[in-house]
C-alpha cells in the first residue's frame, strides 16, 4: 500500500507574520519558511504506519513554488521514499489543492492520504474534507490516534465534546491533529540520503487540473490591537458592563 | 533561557565568505553542497535547541555524581545522548570506512558550535571522542582500528585523553605513568588527573588514550608512548569482556561545566590495566601533537559557541528590561535598556566579535579541509601552513575573548546577571575553562611564535598578511563609504602588526618574545578576525545588489564589520605598541621584589 502525505511550505511558526506594505498579503520574502507543523505530524504518522509494516511506500507531496522542494527534502530526510512537487507560483485555494491531490490519487492509487488538519498560514482546514468528497475515499479528520484493524482503520478524533472513536474503510484520508504523535528529528545519514531520493516536479499546467478560483484577496490587515482591560469594583458592575457595554449576556 | 542556533549567520559565512562550494568540489567532499549543508544546519539547530539546550541549566545544578567508582550524569542526559547517537551527529566528520559521514571539518565545526552554545558540558563528551578517534585513525594499527573505531564513530563508545598527571601539566615530559610489556599487551599503571568524561553512564564502554612510559624509556618527551586502555576489555568478536583495572577515584569540584565529569583516574591498582600500544614505542607525544591542532580548534569553537549563547540571553534581556529613560527610544513604549547607547555598545561588541571569531574558526577548518583534499601540492602545503598558523589564534584568542564576552553578557543584566537563577553567570563560569584546558593561552602563544611564526621564518604569516592586503586592495576599489572606513582601519592594523612581527623576528633572546607572546597572539587574533569581517562586509555588499536581496540583514553585516573595524581593530595597534615597548619592564623585577 502507498501513502501520500501532504507537506506545505509555510512561514516558520517562530516568525512573526507581517502584512506587506501594499496589504496584498503576508511578507514572505527573506523570511524563514518551514514545513507546516501539522504536516510534520502527518509525515511522522505515515512513516510509523510504514515501519509497522502496514504500508510499502510513503510519497511526500507539495504544491507550491520551486522552493517547496526543500520542504519535500525535509520529509525525505525524515524517511519518506520519494517526493512529488506540483509547481505553481500562484497562491492556490483549498479547492484547487484538493483537485490536484485528486489528480495524484488517481495516478498513484494510494491506500491512504495523510494530511495536516490545517496549515498554520491560512488555517483553512478544508483540503482533506474536500478531497474525501471528490474521491469518495472515507475521511477521518482531527486524528489523535490511528490503529489498523484489518482493512479498516480505527481512528480517535479530537472533537469539541471530547474524543470520538470511528472506524473507516480503506482507502481513506486522515487529517492529523496536534496530539497524534511527536515528529522525529531527521538523522544525519538520512539527511544525506534524502538528496538522492527521487523528486518529481510537475508544472501545474501539465496536470490539466482547473485551478482557477472564484475567490480573490481584497486586502490583508493586521488584527486590531488588544486594548487594556479595566478592573471592576463589584460583581454587579461586572454584570452591568457585560450586559450593557459588551452586550454578551 | 532557550537557544536558537544562528543558522542564517553560519550559512552566510560558509557560503559567501569561506567558499563552501569550492570545498564541495574537492575529492571526497562532493556531498557537502550548500543545500545539503543548510539542511544539516537546520536539523542540527532543531536538535540542539530542543534537546540539548534545555538540559544546560539542570546539568549545571545537578552536576555529574560519583559513587563508589562509578559516575552518573545529570537527569535526562542519557536519553539526550542516546538521541544524539541515534541521529548520527557524532559521526559527522569521521571516515566513511568506519561508519562516519565523511563531511568536511568546516561543516563539523559549524555544527559543533551549536552543541557548545546549547550545552557545553554535553558537547565535551563527543569532543573528546573525536580526539581519541583521530589519534586511533591516524596512528594505531589496522587491527586496533577495526576493534575500536566503528563503535566510537557511532558514539556507542566514547573516548578520553589521559595526558595530565599531578606533576605533569603543561610539561608532559614529567609524565610518570608506566606501561610494562606483557605478551600481546601492556600493563598500565599510574594516576591521571583532569580527565574529562573519564567515567560516565552515557556509553557502554569508554576508550581511554593514555600517555605512559615503558621501563626502558629514555627520559623526557622522547620516552612517552601512547596506549589504548578500554574501560571494558573488548573480545575478539567485538563483545564486551571483563572490567579493566582502571577506575575513576574522584571528581573534581569546579567553577563551571559541572555536568561534565572531570575525573581523577587510577590505572593498575590491582596489578595493571591492560593497554594496547598505539603506533610505535616512545612516539606518544608526536602522535598527540598531530591531533592537537584539531582538539585546540574544537576548544576555540567552544569559546565563541558559549559567547553566542551569552549574547542571545543578553539580547533578550536588553529588549525586555526597562530602566530609566533611554536616549535611543523612539517613544514612551520603546524604553527597554537596549536603547541605552552603552548597552548597544555591549551588544554590538558581542555580536560583531562573535561573527569575527566564527569566521576565523571556519576559515581555519576550511584550510585544513583544503590541505587534506587539494591535489595541487603547493596549494595543499600552503593551506596546511594556514590552518596550523590560525589554530592557536582560534584556540587562544576565541577563548580569551569568549570569557570577556560572557562577562559582558552578565553586565547587560546588571545585578540580575550575578544571580545564578538568571543563567547568565553559568556561561561565564563554563567559559572560564576554555583558555585553560587543551593548552593555556600562554601555551598557544608559544606555539604561535615558536612553531607557527618563527620556525618557517615568518613564511606562513607573510602569506596570511599578503591575503589580507589583497582583501584590502579589493575594498579600496569599492566606491562605498563603509568599505573605505573598514579598509582604512584594516590597513592601519596590518601595518601595526607587521611592525610587531619584524620586531619579534629581530629578537635574538627568547625572553622578550615570551614576555609579550600573549599580546602577540591576541593582536593577531583581533587582526585576523577583522579580516574575516571585512570579507563578510564585502560579500554582503555584493549580495545586496540582487533585486530581492535581504537588504536590512545584509546592511547589518556591513555595519557590524565597520563597528569592529572602528572599535576592535585599534586594539591591534595598541598591542603592537605594547609588544615593541614593554618586554624589558615585564621581567625587570626579581621574584622577591614581587
Amino acid at each position: 500500500m502507498k501513502i501520500i502525505v501532504g507537506v506545505k511550505r509555510v512561514l516558520d511558526y517562530n516568525v512573526k507574520a507581517r502584512v506587506k506594505a501594499d496589504k496584498s498579503g503576508i511578507e514572505l520574502a527573506n523570511v524563514k519558511m518551514s514545513m507546516n507543523p501539522f504536516d510534520e505530524i502527518a509525515v511522522e504518522e505515515a512513516l510509523r504506519i510504514k515501519e509497522a509494516g502496514n504500508a510499502d511506500e510513503v510519497i511526500a507531496v507539495s504544491i507550491g513554488p520551486s522552493q517547496s522542494q526543500e520542504t519535500i527534502r525535509t520529509a525525505l530526510a525524515m524517511g519518506a521514499d520519494r517526493g512529488i512537487l506540483i509547481e505553481t507560483d500562484e497562491q492556490l485555494q483549498p479547492l484547487a489543492i484538493a483537485k490536484l491531490f485528486k489528480h495524484l490519487v488517481e495516478k498513484e492509487e494510494p491506500g491512504l492520504v495523510v494530511l495536516g488538519k490545517q496549515a498554520i498560514d491560512d488555517d483553512s482546514n478544508q483540503t482533506g474534507q474536500m478531497l474525501s468528497a471528490m474521491t469518495g475515499m472515507s475521511q477521518a479528520t482531527f486524528a489523535s490516534k490511528v490503529e489498523f484493524d484489518g482493512d479498516h482503520l480505527k481512528v480517535t478524533r479530537e472533537v469539541d465534546a471530547g474524543l470520538e472513536s470511528i472506524k473507516v474503510s480503506l482507502p481513506s484520508i486522515i487529517t492529523a491533529d496536534l496530539r497524534l504523535n511527536e515528529p522525529r528529528y531527521a538523522k544525519l545519514p538520512n539527511i544525506m540520503k534524502a538528496k538522492k531520493k527521487p523528486l518529481e516536479v510537475i508544472p501545474v499546467a501539465d496536470t490539466g487540473v482547473d485551478v482557477s478560483s472564484g475567490l480573490s484577496v481584497v486586502e490583508v490587515n493586521e488584527p486590531p490591537k488588544r486594548e487594556a482591560g479595566i478592573i471592576v469594583n463589584s460583581v454587579a458592575e461586572l454584570v452591568e458592563k457585560l450586559r450593557n457595554e459588551a452586550k454578551v449576556i | 533561557m532557550t537557544y536558537t542556533a544562528p543558522v542564517k549567520d553560519i550559512a552566510f559565512v560558509l557560503k559567501h565568505v569561506i567558499g563552501l562550494s569550492e570545498i564541495a568540489e574537492l575529492e571526497g567532499f562532493e556531498e557537502a553542497t550548500p543545500d545539503l549543508v543548510e539542511a544539516i544546519l537546520e536539523e542540527s539547530a532543531r536538535f540542539t535547541g530542543d534537546v540539548l539546550a534545555p538540559l544546560n541549566r539542570t546539568g549545571d545544578l545537578q552536576g555529574s555524581q560519583w559513587k563508589e567508582g562509578e559516575v552518573s550524569t545529570p537527569e535526562g542526559w542519557k536519553d539526550a545522548y542516546k538521541q544524539f547517537v541515534d541521529n548520527g551527529w557524532g559521526s559527522l566528520a569521521f571516515p566513511p570506512a568506519f561508519g562516519g559521514q565523511g563531511l568536511p571539518m568546516t561543516v563539523a565545526a559549524a555544527v559543533q558550535e551549536m552543541w557548545h552554545s546549547a550545552n557545553m558540558s554535553f558537547g565535551l563528551c563527543p569532543l573528546l571522542t573525536q580526539g581519541a578517534v583521530d589519534a586511533i585513525e591516524h596512528h594505531a594499527s589496522e587491527e586496533l582500528q577495526q576493534r575500536y573505531l566503528p563503535k566510537m564513530v557511532e558514539g556507542t563508545w566514547s573516548g578520553t585523553m589521559n595526558l595530565t598527571e599531578p606533576q605533569a601539566g603543561s610539561d608532559l615530559a614529567a609524565v610518570r605513568s608506566t606501561a610494562v610489556p606483557q605478551g600481546d599487551h601492556y600493563l598500565v599503571s599510574g594516576q591521571k588527573i583532569y580527565i574529562t568524561y573519564g567515567d560516565h553512564d552515557l556509553t557502554e564502554n569508554i576508550i581511554h588514550l593514555v600517555l605512559a612510559r615503558l621501563p626502558d624509556a629514555p627520559p623526557g618527551v622522547k620516552g612517552i608512548s601512547l596506549f589504548i586502555v578500554p574501560k571494558f576489555l573488548v573480545n575478539d568478536d567485538g563483545s564486551l569482556g571483563e572490567r579493566n583495572d582502571v577506575k575513576c577515584v574522584s571528581l573534581e569540584h569546579k567553577l563551571g561545566i559541572h555536568a561534565s565529569p572531570t575525573c581523577v583516574m587510577s590505572y593498575g591498582d590491582d596489578g595493571g590495566a591492560k593497554g594496547y600500544l598505539v603506533g610505535k614505542e616512545h612516539h606518544g607525544l608526536v602522535y598527540m601533537f598531530t591531533m592537537m591542532n584539531q582538539a585546540r580548534h574544537a576548544v576555540g569553537v567552544e569559546g565563541y559557541g558559549i559567547a553566542e549563547r551569552a549574547y542571545q540571553q543578553a539580547l533578550a534581556y536588553a529588549r525586555d528590561r526597562k530602566q530609566g529613560k533611554t536616549l535611543l527610544g523612539k517613544n514612551e513604549d520603546d524604553q527597554a535598556i537596549i536603547n541605552h547607547p552603552d548597552v548597544r555598545r555591549i551588544l554590538m561588541t558581542m555580536k560583531s566579535t562573535i561573527a569575527a571569531m566564527r569566521g576565523l574558526g571556519l576559515e581555519c577548518a576550511s584550510a585544513f579541509d583544503r590541505a587534506r583534499r587539494q591535489t595541487d601540492k603547493t596549494v595543499s602545503e600552503r593551506m596546511q601552513r594556514r590552518g596550523e598558523l590560525l589554530t592557536p589564534l582560534v584556540k587562544g584568542w576565541s577563548t580569551e575573548v569568549g570569557v570577556d564576552l560572557c562577562s559582558l553578557g552578565m553586565q547587560v543584566h546588571g545585578g540580575m546577571g550575578y544571580i545564578e537563577e538568571t543563567g547568565a553567570a553559568q556561561y561565564f563560569r563554563d567559559a572560564r575553562i576554555t583558555p585553560i584546558y587543551e593548552g593555556t593561552t600562554a601555551i598557544q602563544a608559544n606555539d604561535l611564535i615558536g612553531r607557527k611564526f618563527a620556525r618557517d621564518g615568518g613564511q606562513g604569516m607573510s602569506e596570511l598578511i599578503s591575503d589580507m592586503r589583497a582583501t584590502l586592495g579589493e575594498l579600496a576599489n569599492l566606491d562605498n563609504a563603509d568599505m573605505q572606513a573598514i579598509a582604512e582601519r584594516l590597513d592601519a592594523a596590518i601595518e601595526a602588526a607587521e611592525k610587531a612581527n619584524s620586531w619579534l623576528l629581530e629578537q635574538s633572546e627568547a625572553t622578550p618574545a615570551a614576555a609579550t607572546s600573549v599580546e602577540f597572539l591576541m593582536m593577531h587574533g583581533y587582526l585576523a578576525g577583522g579580516w574575516m569581517l571585512a570579507r563578510s562586509a564585502q560579500a554582503a555588499l555584493e549580495l545586496n545588489q540582487a533585486p530581492d536581496a535581504d537588504s536590512a540583514w545584509l546592511d547589518a553585516r556591513v555595519t557590524l564589520a565597520r563597528y569592529y573595524a572602528e572599535r576592535m581593530l585599534p586594539l591591534v595597534e595598541s598591542a603592537s605598541t605594547i609588544i615593541t615597548g614593554s618586554a624589558a619592564t615585564t621581567v625587570a623585577l626579581d621574584p622577591d621584589q614581587l
